[in-house]
């Protein structure tokens, strides 16, 4: 396989993964309950659910490690065991793949505020992001995603955690907006093109958003993002805002509106597709076949990528 | 400029510090505790409140007018407690059950202490149990309750059942919001309300005892 970064200099959209969460809720997690635990506690639900994106067609599959930053699992009391958690997550998804795709590293927020707003330093949270980070890298990732971000000065910290160990892992890093008659804002009052600036800036190879809002909304943002940085840009969408259906919650956007409504991003310009909340291997599946219905050069050269 | 509409406006501003000197100050001066209350702290609140429901302003510069409110209520409440001054009302509010997410939550917090409600925080995994128990051993007008999760949403109808079970739902007025909720689904529920951000659970508060 060859490396992530000559995979983006070639023409094509490349494929990513969608929700975890959502598939760990329905194979047993309950709410409340540490989603990284499952790492340690029952990692053949996290390699089946890897295998099940990769059958969809997924090119990038992410490991469950969301919420596996130091400070985020001492909210669990897990934080002592944060190099554990990342390796065994990095293992059972190059366990399920092999070199069929790419392992990607997942990193959330850390889930505190920084200073002078929050209680958090930036130390701290470097710190955090970097045990994390050496972890993923040290178990072999392809490349890490930073993302859901909604404070810059954060995402920024965490993908510099990356540059301090590694100049060659490629770095994706997402943030999430909030549609407003002012246009999009993170809840921390960034927009689409400080954040251009400021992740480009940190050193991220890729940049866009995720989660938050379904497709239509994402069409906008992917937009504006391109309007701002000549990086390749990543866009993972949440099936919609969740509905309610005989009085149980669900995501709206079903695959086919997805892969009907995202045909507008390659076409725009946008390099990975994934999806997030709410997204299945249905959705995942769907987004392959728009993108294999592509006009070259959007369609990816996947007889070149050992199968 | 007056001494209460510079303590407003040092709390739109963020600036602890200042609002702390000038209520320290008013106080000294021996202004009205109440109009200190409602004309200095809660207006300089409501406007930060306005503004960041406009998306003027973000929740960094709410959460430094927090800062500044609570430094100014620090030296007024001793005085509010003496003088016997009420608070306009109680709300317990929480993250429900298997919940952990705690931003929104403490963000209409904020804004409601900002409006001059007392505010019982019980943090984020709250169970329906405890929701009731501490609504009904402080005699809170309003249980305010928030989810981020699909999954978690479903607690908070328990929480309603159960107060329609010991027989205060009604009396205590029952809110919910949460990225995920809709006001269908606060009225399949039997909840009293969605409020849609802080700005619209403050309003909503208001209106329920008739203060709005």
């Amino acid at each position: 396989m060859q490396p992530f970064r000559e995979r983006l200099a070639r023409p094509g959209v490349i494929l990513a993964d969608g929700a975890i969460g959502t598939l760990l809720f329905q194979r047993g997690l309950k709410a409340g309950e540490c989603p990284e635990r499952m790492n340690l506690e029952r990692a053949e639900v996290l390699e089946e659910i890897a295998g099940s994106y990769l059958d969809a067609g997924a090119e990038i599959i992410q490991t469950n490690t969301f919420g596996g930053s130091a400070l985020k699992l001492a909210a669990y009391g897990l934080d002592g065991r944060t190099e554990e958690v990342n390796a065994r997550a990095v293992a059972g998804v190059r366990r399920a793949v092999g070199d069929r795709a790419y392992v990607c590293g997942s990193c959330g927020p850390s889930g505190r505020i920084l200073e002078p707003y929050g209680d958090a330093s930036a130390d701290l949270v470097s710190d955090s992001f970097r045990r994390q980070m050496k972890a993923l890298i040290g178990e072999g990732v392809d490349l890490i995603c930073v993302e859901t971000m909604t404070d810059l000065r954060e995402a920024v910290l965490a993908v510099r955690a990356v540059r301090s160990l590694s100049v060659s892992i490629p770095v994706c890093a997402t943030m999430t907006f909030d549609p407003t008659p002012r246009g999009f804002f993170t809840i921390m009052g960034t927009n689409i093109e400080q954040a251009a600036r400021g992740l480009a800036g940190a050193g991220a190879d890729v940049i866009g958003s995720n989660c938050g809002n379904g497709i239509e909304n994402m069409i906008s943002i992917a937009r504006e993002f391109l309007q701002h940085t000549t990086l390749p840009v990543i866009i993972q969408s949440n099936a919609g805002i969740p509905k309610l259906k005989d009085g149980l919650p669900v995501f709206p956007e079903s695959p086919e509106i997805m892969a009907e409504k995202g045909r507008a991003l390659p076409a725009m310009g946008v390099k990975i597709l994934g999806g997030c909340c709410g997204t299945t291997p249905a959705h995942i599946a769907a987004m392959r076949g728009m993108i294999d219905a592509l006009p070259p050069p959007e369609r990816p050269p996947r007889a070149a990528t050992p199968a | 400029m007056g001494i209460i509409q510079e303590l407003s406006e040092s709390l739109q501003r963020g600036d602890a510090g200042k609002a702390a000197e000038l209520t320290r100050k008013a106080i000294d001066g021996g202004l009205d505790t109440k109009t200190i209350l409602d004309d200095g702290l809660i207006a300089g609140m409501s406007a930060v409140g306005e503004r960041f429901k406009s998306h003027e302003i973000f929740l960094p510069d709410v959460l430094l007018a927090a800062r500044a409110m609570a430094a100014g209520m620090d030296l007024l409440k001793p005085l509010l407690i003496r003088e016997g001054i009420p608070t306009i009302g109680k709300v317990v509010i929480g993250t429900v059950q298997g919940d952990l997410h705690d931003i929104g939550k403490n963000l209409v917090a904020i804004l409601l202490k900002g409006a001059g409600f007392d505010v019982i925080d019980l943090g984020n995994d709250v169970s329906p149990q405890r929701f009731l128990d501490t609504a009904q051993k402080e005699n809170a007008d309003v249980i305010g309750m928030s989810a981020l999760l699909t999954t978690t949403m479903p607690v908070m109808k328990a929480v309603v059942d159960l107060a329609k079970e010991r027989g205060v739902h009604g009396s205590t007025r029952i809110i919910v919001g949460g990225a995920p909720l809709s006001s269908d689904y606060a009225r399949e529920i039997g909840a009293d309300a969605y409020c849609y951000d802080g700005v619209s659970a403050v309003e909503c508060v208001k209106k329920f005892l008739g203060r709005a």
